[in-house]
């Protein structure tokens, strides 16, 4: 019968020993842009909010959401999404224990950063055409 | 002696405390959010910037009024389930805990300032529906 004796174990170093790899930054990425993109879903839902309130309040919330920072705001959530959407792909992959060794996790890595850009930038083609 | 099997005296003892529940939902809901989100950002997308009227009635519409509430629900979930982690991993006890609060209820007050909006939309389109 197993017995539930409590066990000294060292405590595992911190990130910040650690050299910055391939693998370790796109994982701190995916939870940098899914916290993120929470700015762009508020302006966002704060413009829905505006539009069933007033045309006067619709024109001020709507005068920020398609102004400079508005682009910004939007755009950098856009790259957000579609970087997470990926690298939440990457995850699904690696639970059913495929793709995990070095190599391979590490080519993932790129296709989640490069493939984000990609996408942010076929999005913007697509919805301005 | 004591009358407990090896693994009751061990279930809710990891570090978790609920097993796996947590990871499964996360990734089933991210199936969820993979399938909704690229239709999604079209419509949305293509929607901002028209005049309040345009806006309404795009988000009055069936399709675009029920994906929307769905991404909004299943999305602040996931988003609030995951916030979990981080502060998992960087605030522990009282602290820990009012941040999960924290950021659970900035998600519901998200998700039903989004609701709200879609069902007067929804309202609104019906009444100019009624009228043109």
């Amino acid at each position: 019968m197993a017995e539930a004796k409590p066990v000294e174990r060292p405590l595992s170093p911190h990130l910040q020993i650690y050299r910055p790899q391939m693998t370790s930054m796109s994982s701190i990425l995916t939870r940098i842009t899914g916290n993120g993109i929470i700015v762009g879903v508020l302006l966002l839902v704060w413009w829905l909010l505006a539009a069933v309130t007033s045309p006067g309040y619709f024109n001020f919330v709507n005068a920020i959401a398609t102004s400079w920072f508005g682009d910004l705001v939007f755009t950098l959530s856009l790259l957000g999404v579609w970087y997470h959407y990926l690298a939440g792909i990457r995850h699904l992959i690696w639970d059913s224990a495929k793709m995990m060794d070095i190599k391979t996790a590490e080519m993932l890595g790129w296709i989640c950063l490069i493939g984000s850009v990609v996408l942010t930038a076929l999005t913007l083609i697509i919805i301005h055409l | 002696m004591r009358y407990l099997t090896d693994r009751k005296r061990a279930v809710g003892k990891g570090a978790s405390g609920t097993g796996t529940e947590h990871h499964w939902w996360m990734s089933a809901s991210a199936v969820a959010l993979a399938f909704m989100i690229p239709t999604w950002l079209y419509i949305v997308g293509t929607t901002l910037g028209l005049p309040q009227q345009a806006v309404i009635e795009t988000f009055s519409q069936p399709f675009p009024a029920i994906l929307t509430a769905l991404v909004v629900i299943v999305g602040m979930r996931h988003f609030a389930k995951g916030t979990e982690i981080w502060i998992e991993d960087y605030a522990r006890g009282t602290t820990g805990k009012a941040l999960k609060i924290a950021m659970h209820s900035l998600a519901y007050v998200i998700m039903a300032t989004a609701l709200y909006a879609l069902g007067k939309m929804v309202f609104i389109g019906l009444l100019l529906g009624a009228n043109g």
